[in-house]
């Protein structure tokens, strides 16, 4: 017990750093063991080795890279239909009442319909081509970034409001001075929101339908029992979604700058 | 007044120098004050009602060109109203409100208000705030706004840095660099301790002297409107109970302060 009070702080924070791996490692080395003594069946749980070998190869043949591409393709244009739509709607609503008392209830209407429920209408409609998928992942980004966007221009401070018309702003630059920067906050969380649905939609589309995509490439594989690619499949989502995530939390950091909250996460980060 | 309150007037001035005393060192040597074109103000029984209520109740009055006027009431008394008559953000039930002999019609660039709270755009720096209307030139003219309310070099500052005195000179900057020929003060002070209220006080004094504006202060603090006003208006139901002129502060004897002081209460 003595030694440890004494022990070289460097080492220490070594350790420090490394403790919380310690578990997944674990982890990972178990299931690489039971899969390799073959308690574990390829077929219910590849090995992570195989894993990293399924990554391997499909990056060398191209078929990895050109599925995300794809799947990462058809994200951002329905994120940019959608979103577009879901802000220029909230905008709208936000800024002028008679738009609200017109399209409001309608929009909460349909934002209560769980937007994969039309998943067969909108095969019909659109067959089985990207519209369908692009049209899906539209309707899924489109109710968050309306609501906040919506939320956020309506709860502007009023005093602000108030002082930017005395200070002689007109319109245009009463919105883009205080009420855009004012509601920015709330679109941005909207916008977070809108990308963990962008990539659930997505899944489930191409899961679906498809004939190209990460989702199609783990339904393949699923028909040939390649359980790696499986998995691969589901590991790049996690990580499509988590850097879709950072990238968010980089651009509040940036725009919310001004932020105290903001500044302190700033700092550390620098 | 208390001995203590006594002091604690007294105190910015001789303990302090948070802001340049002389008017050449607050110029800082590269911005020269415009003194402003000082507007008279008068309002011609002017009636407000909200609803059935009447908030004012024919009030008359003359203000010269450049007089410094401080309206003393209670909460409710119709202050806050009479202000938005002036400025432009309401319009009078009957009556009228002429500013440099024309009647109010709208928001008008030399005529500006500090608020109550300093409402600065959190999101704005210092000096984008002070030039919030923009125009040619606005970030020299913020900055020296900025240097003659004691603020040089914080004009890249975020808002959220400031204390609650500093925000309420950046908002006095922000009214001061449209260079108002009326300036109206909505109990600008009244978030703040006493400490800082006697610096803006002083701060105040100052620039009004240099800019000679006409200036119309909103307060419940009868000891703020002699310090500062030449002349006090007491407000009560919606009529002027009590119009008196008490000369330049700095003019007159401490004494006579402590007595309009009670003549004032007595009518609040």
């Amino acid at each position: 017990m003595a030694s440890r009070g004494t022990a070289n702080p460097a080492l220490r924070r070594v350790a420090e750093r490394l403790a919380p791996w310690l578990l997944p490692l674990t982890v990972l080395a178990v299931w690489e063991l039971a899969a390799g003594v073959g308690w574990l069946s390829a077929r219910v749980l590849p090995a992570p080795s195989d894993i990293a070998l399924a990554f391997w190869t499909t990056l060398l043949d191209g078929s990895l890279p050109h599925h995300v591409a794809v799947s990462a393709g058809r994200a951002a244009q329905g994120l940019l239909i959608g979103g577009g739509l879901g802000f220029a709607l909230g905008f709208l609503n936000g800024a002028l009442k008679p738009a609200e008392t017109l399209l409001d209830s309608t929009l909460q209407m349909l934002r209560n319909v769980p937007h994969l429920a039309i998943i067969p209408m909108v095969i019909l409609w659109f067959g089985i081509g990207e519209e369908a998928k692009i049209f899906l992942v539209s309707i899924g980004v489109l109710f968050p970034i309306y609501l906040n966007t919506f939320h956020g221009i309506r709860s502007v401070d009023r005093g602000l409001v108030e002082m930017g018309r005395v200070y002689g702003l007109g319109t245009a630059a009463l919105y883009a001075r205080v009420i855009l920067p004012g509601a920015l906050p709330s679109i941005l969380l909207g916008l977070r929101y809108a990308l963990g649905i962008m990539w659930l939609t997505l899944i489930v589309a191409e899961t679906i339908s498809a004939s190209s995509g990460i989702g199609y490439m783990t339904m393949n594989a699923r028909e040939f029992l390649q359980t790696d690619l499986v998995l691969l499949g589901i590991i790049v989502y996690a990580l499509l979604g988590k850097l879709a995530d950072t990238a968010t939390r980089w651009l509040e950091r940036r725009a919310l700058a001004w932020n105290p909250s903001f500044h302190t996460a700033l700092e550390s980060a620098t | 007044m208390s001995a203590f309150a006594q002091a604690l007037r007294r105190l910015p001035l001789t303990v302090s120098r948070p802001f340049p005393a002389s008017p050449a060192a607050a110029t800082g040597g590269h911005a020269v004050i415009e003194r402003a074109r000082p507007l008279p103000l008068v309002l011609d029984g002017v009636v407000k009602e909200f609803a059935g209520r009447r908030v004012l109740d024919g009030i008359d009055l003359r203000i010269p060109a450049g007089q410094f006027v401080a309206v003393v009431g209670r909460s409710g008394g119709g202050k806050s109203t009479l202000m938005r008559l002036i400025v432009g953000l309401d319009r009078p039930t009957a009556g009228r409100v002429l500013v440099d002999s024309r009647p109010v019609s709208g928001l008008r660039p030399d005529v500006r208000l500090l608020f109550q709270d300093p409402r600065l755009l959190p999101w704005q720096r210092v000096a984008g705030n002070v030039g919030i209307a923009r125009g040619p030139g606005w970030r020299e003219r913020a900055l020296a706004a900025l240097d003659d309310v004691g603020l040089a070099g914080r004009g890249d500052d975020w808002p959220a840095v400031l204390s609650g005195g500093q925000r309420q000179r950046v908002a006095l900057a922000r009214a001061l660099v449209s260079n108002p020929g009326l300036l109206l003060l909505d109990e600008p002070f009244g978030a703040l301790d006493a400490l800082t209220r006697q610096e803006m006080h002083g701060l105040l004094r100052r620039i009004r002297d240099e800019h000679g504006f006409g200036a119309i202060l909103i307060t419940h603090d009868v000891a703020e409107a002699v310090a500062l006003a030449d002349r006090v208006l007491v407000l009560r139901e919606g009529r002027v109970a009590l119009d008196l002129d008490i000369g330049r502060p700095g003019e007159r004897p401490d004494a006579l302060a402590a007595d309009f002081e009670t003549r004032i209460l007595k009518e609040v």
